[in-house]
Formats: C-alpha cells, structure tokens, sequence
C-alpha cells in the first residue's frame, strides 16, 4: 500500500465535490445571470441615458452576491448533511479518511465552484461593461466581486457549522439570519452607541464581534461609482476570511468528529 | 492472530427529541475472531449485526466497551487503509458511474492512476458488473447492481480483511454464485473476512466460524461444525421412509428405545438415539410396506440451531 498523505485525501474529496456541484446543475445558475445582463445591457440603456455603464455594474454585481449566497447556503447546509442522510459517508470513513480531512475536502472543492461561479459572472459583467462603453468601471468590478466571493465562503461555512447539528431547513434559516445581521452588525453597533443605552452597546458588541462583519466585503455601491477599494483593505478582507474560515471549519469539524452516523 | 477483539461491547441508541427512547442494541459483547478465515456474524433481524459492524468501522462509537480491528483501536484511521468495507444495501454517490467512483476511491488510498485503473477492470468484472454499465450513473443502477459494486469498492486496497454486511442481499442467483465464488477466492489468497448474514446456505457453505447474536449478545460461537453437531451427542441417525402412513406406526415406532417419528407429506422422518435400534426400526417399515429413503447421522440444520438460539 502507497503511503497516503493528507493532502492527496483532501485533494481527492474536493475534486469529487466540485464534480458533484457541476452534475448536480449548480452552475445553471450562470444561464439565468447571463440572461439577466444581457437583457439589462440591451434594454436599460434606452431608460436611463448616460447611466449604463452604472446600473450594469450595480445590477451585476448585487446579481453575483444574491446568487451566490442562495448558492452558498443551500448547497452548504446539505454539503455534509446529504452525505449522511444518504450513507454515503458509510464507505469514506471506512477508508483511511478522517473526519476533518472529509470536511475540509467537501469545503475546498464547493468554494472551487463558487470561485469558478463568481469568475463568470465578474467576466459576463466586464463584456457587459465593454459593450456599453463603461471601461473604467471595470477595475472596480473585479475587486467587488473577489470580495463577495470572500463573503460567501464565510457563508458557507456558517452554513456547515450549523447542519452539523441541525436539520438543512433550520441551517438555512440560521445561516440567513447570520448573512442579514452580519450585513447590519456594525451600524447596529454604531447606533447602539449613538443611542447611549449601556445594555444596547454590549449586545450589539457581542453580535458585532461574534459574527462576521460583512459590511468588510460590500463595496458594490463604490464600484457602481467606479471607484475601487485600495490593495490594504482588499488584504484585510482576506486575511478576515481566512482567519473566519478556519474558526468555524474547526468548529464544524469538533462537532462532526464525535457524530453517529445513523 | 485475531483480526477483530471485541470486549465488553454495548451500544444504547437513543431517539427521540423531548421524550427519550433508549433502546439497548449491543448488551456487553465480547468477540474473537482469528485471522484467515472466513467469519460469519449471524442473527436474526435486529440483533445487532450491522451496529457491531458500524463500531468497528468507527462510523458510530460503542455505549462501553472497546474493539479493536487489526490489532488497533477501530477508530485508528491509518488502519483502515488495510481493510475494505461493504455496508448494508449500499448507497453510492449516484450522480457518478461505477468507474468514476471506484476511481475515486482509489484516489483515497493513495493509488496512482494505472492502478487505479487496472483495479476497476479487474473488480468489476469479478462482480459480474456488465461492461455497458460501467459507464452509467449510478443513480440508474438496481439495487443488486449497486451491491456488486458495493463488494468491488470494499476490495480497491487489496485489503487483509474485509467486512461485509449481508454480501448476498438484493442479488440474483447468478449474482450470489458469483459473489460466494469471490468471497471463498478471497480466502484462498489469505484475506480474512467478516461478514454478517442470515442466508444459512451461505453461511453452510462459506464460514468457518461463526458467531449467532441474540438481541445484542453472544448466544453461541465457534466452528459451524462444533455447533452443528454439539446437541447429538450420541450417534443418532435419522430414517427417512416413505410410503406409510406416520400414524400407523408411530405406536410401534416409538416404542422403540426413545425414537422419535415426525410425520412428512408422504411418510415419516425416525429418529433413533443409536444405530443399534436401526434393525428393529426397518423391521417396522417393512412391515408396514414402507420404503427406506435415507439414513443419515443427525445433525442440527444450522436452521434449527439459529431458531433455538435467536429466539429462546
Ligand atoms: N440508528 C438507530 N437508531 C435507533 N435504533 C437503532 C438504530 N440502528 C439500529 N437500531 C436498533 O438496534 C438494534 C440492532 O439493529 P441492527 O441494525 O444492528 O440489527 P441487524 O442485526 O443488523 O438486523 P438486520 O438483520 O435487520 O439487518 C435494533 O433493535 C434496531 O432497532
Ligand atoms: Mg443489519
């Protein structure tokens, strides 16, 4: 027997992931984007003269976002789950795979798809763009829409924390409510201390800290006025991600690892 | 060497959300199984068959008790790249074909791509998976078709031992000839294998120890012959004759040494405690215009044994 390596496992796990989004159509929600510009690009200029170049970029990339987190919480919450309903972890665990390494196999080869998913639509905005004439609004495109990525892989792994102890129905719910007051958390905060209530300031403090804070990934108004972030904050935003994603992977994983699987 | 060590095994499921049901489906199992061999894990639905299993395979974690596969705890991850697993009624990822997830896990024990390839070819077609149906998704696939790959992905590894969990079920006669062929083959070539059934033919003409579990315990272990031929202590024989009418001479019959007389459709099965009552038995029948059928020592059927046992 070759010696496996960890890394082989994950990778093997996230190869058949991303091919499982694909076969299971997750990538026909590009169709619907695609329709959905071209019609924008060809018929809005007619409304609003001079301002294409605006509404393409605002309506593309508030499409990329909802379509993206509908995709991330929905296939999210049932990413691990499924595979338990359906017993198909019964034959990976008897392999040498462990429970964390399955995890974050799952988790890397569904981020694949969305990155994939979010380059489409970053590419069918910017061909939006230069059939109206709005070059200069592509710079801002690009780093909105890696940021928005960046968000849903942070969804997504809400999503997982959650269906590894609840059903996929409450796992959406609650990975919505987090998406929402994650948007809110820090000009709830603001407000709460604009307000000067004691008790409103240290609850909106503790949401504000426990949940991700997604207004760090929402530039889309910015881009729609061309501007585009600077290098520091798009660094930030990563290393934010990353260091979120790790967190709650883990505590998907702590969860998992003591599961029976029925 | 002892492939599985069970000792002191229990498995308390408990369902339900607000009212607690506890259901205790292994009660304090101790197992030794010897390497080399086929092993069959018997009892009737419900005793507790797939749950020992499942333990071993770490997929769910005992009440109390330990097991240990192959000399490590069954939770040692690197163990498991020396074992092969074939649940129960099988379920794969459906939106692959056969070939695509036999690679896959090939890929999961660190197979380079000829191999991988060579394995599927050659395991598939030990399980009598037909060649257009290599390439269909699983999700078109019968439930027999899915327990032929279900045996194919356990063996990827060339595992030392492997665990099937009723191998037999959903297949066709073809299907559990071939199956029964691979399973005595594996043998042949050292593997040791685990598998639970309640098929008895199978296990007649497959095991060679064996194990009957009763609602989560030991009821009986040891060579399938031992246990077989362990209640006729004696050298009783059975005599099967036709052509008489049981009740005519079952006064006679009976009056013999402690035989016994059963009726059967056309005729009668005697049993005699010794070979030495079996003139005075022919005596009877010859006289009564019967016909001897056959005289064979008395064996419990595994049928009986497993009914006395899993049902007591
Ligand atoms: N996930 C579960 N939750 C609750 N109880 C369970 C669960 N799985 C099994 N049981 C119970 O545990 C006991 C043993 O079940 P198990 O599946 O091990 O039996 P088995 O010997 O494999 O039976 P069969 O021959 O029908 O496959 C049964 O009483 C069953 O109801
Ligand atoms: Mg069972």
């Amino acid at each position: 027997m070759p010696e496996q390596n960890f890394l082989s496992t994950i990778y093997a796990v996230a190869r058949n992931a991303f091919r499982e989004a694909v076969r299971d159509r997750v990538l026909y929600n590009l169709i619907v984007f695609v329709l959905l510009l071209t019609a924008a690009a060809i018929f809005l200029g007619e409304l609003t003269a001079g301002q294409e170049a605006r509404v393409v970029t605002d309506l593309g990339l508030s499409a990329t976002l909802i379509f993206g987190v509908f995709i991330a919480i929905f296939v999210g919450v049932s990413l691990v789950w499924k595979e338990i309903e359906k017993r198909t972890v019964y034959s990976i665990f008897a392999k040498p795979v462990s429970r964390s390494n399955f995890i974050i196999g799952k988790y890397l080869g569904f981020c694949v798809t969305l990155l994939f998913n979010t380059l489409v639509m970053a590419v069918g905005i910017t061909l939006a763009l230069l059939y109206v004439g709005g070059t200069k609004f592509i710079a801002g495109v690009w780093p909105a829409a890696y940021l928005i990525f960046l968000e849903m892989t942070i969804i997504t792994a809400v999503a997982l924390v959650f269906s590894s102890f609840s059903t996929p129905a409450l796992s959406a719910l609650l990975t919505f409510f987090v998406f929402v007051i994650g948007h809110f958390s820090s000009s709830l905060r603001d407000l709460a201390q604009a307000m000067g209530s004691e008790a409103a300031v240290v609850f909106f403090n503790v949401i504000y800290y426990l949940l991700p804070n997604f207004s760090l990934f929402s530039v889309i108004s910015n881009a729609a006025i061309g501007q585009h972030p600077p290098a520091s904050m798009l660094g930030f935003a990563t290393l934010y991600a990353v260091a979120y994603d790790i967190i709650l992977l883990t505590l998907a994983t702590m969860i998992f690892r003591r599961r029976n699987f029925k | 060497m002892n492939v599985v060590e069970i000792e002191g095994l229990s498995k308390m499921y408990e369902t339900g959300f607000l009212k607690k049901k506890r259901n205790l489906a292994l009660d304090g199992l101790d197992l030794q199984v010897k390497g080399g061999q086929i092993f069959g894990l018997l009892g009737g639905n419900g005793a507790g068959k797939t749950t020992t299993i499942k333990i071993l395979m770490s997929l769910i974690f005992p009440t109390a008790g330990t097991a240990r596969v192959l000399g490590r705890d069954a939770a040692d991850v690197a163990m498991h790249s020396r074992i092969g697993y074939c649940p129960e009624s099988p379920y794969f990822y459906d939106y692959l074909t056969a070939n695509e997830l036999m690679d896959y896990f090939g890929r999961l024990f660190g197979l380079d791509a000829a191999a991988r390839k060579r394995k599927t070819d050659e395991l598939l077609t030990e399980v009598g998976l037909a060649e257009k149906d290599r390439g269909r998704q699983l999700r078109k696939f019968s439930k027999g078709m899915l327990q032929r790959v279900g045996i194919a992905q356990s063996l990827i590894n060339d595992p030392e031992l492997v665990f099937f969990d009723e191998p037999m079920s959903g297949l066709d006669p073809i299907g559990r000839r071939d199956i029964r062929d691979l399973i005595a083959g594996l043998r042949a070539k050292g593997v040791s294998v685990f598998m639970s059934t309640h098929i008895l033919s199978d296990t007649e003409a497959l095991c060679d120890d064996v194990a009957i579990l009763r609602a989560g315990r030991l009821a009986a272990s040891g060579k399938l012959g031992d246990l077989l031929a362990k209640d006729d202590a004696g050298r009783s024989l059975i005599v099967e004759v036709q052509g008489v009418k049981a009740d005519e001479i079952r006064g006679t019959v009976e009056f013999i040494g402690g035989a016994t007389l059963e009726a059967t459709p056309d005729g009668a099965n005697i049993t005699i405690l010794d070979e030495s009552d079996l003139d005075a038995v022919l005596a009877v029948i010859r006289k009564a215009g019967g016909r001897l059928t056959r005289v064979e020592p008395a064996k419990l059927s595994l049928e009986e044994l497993f009914v006395r046992d899993t049902s007591a």
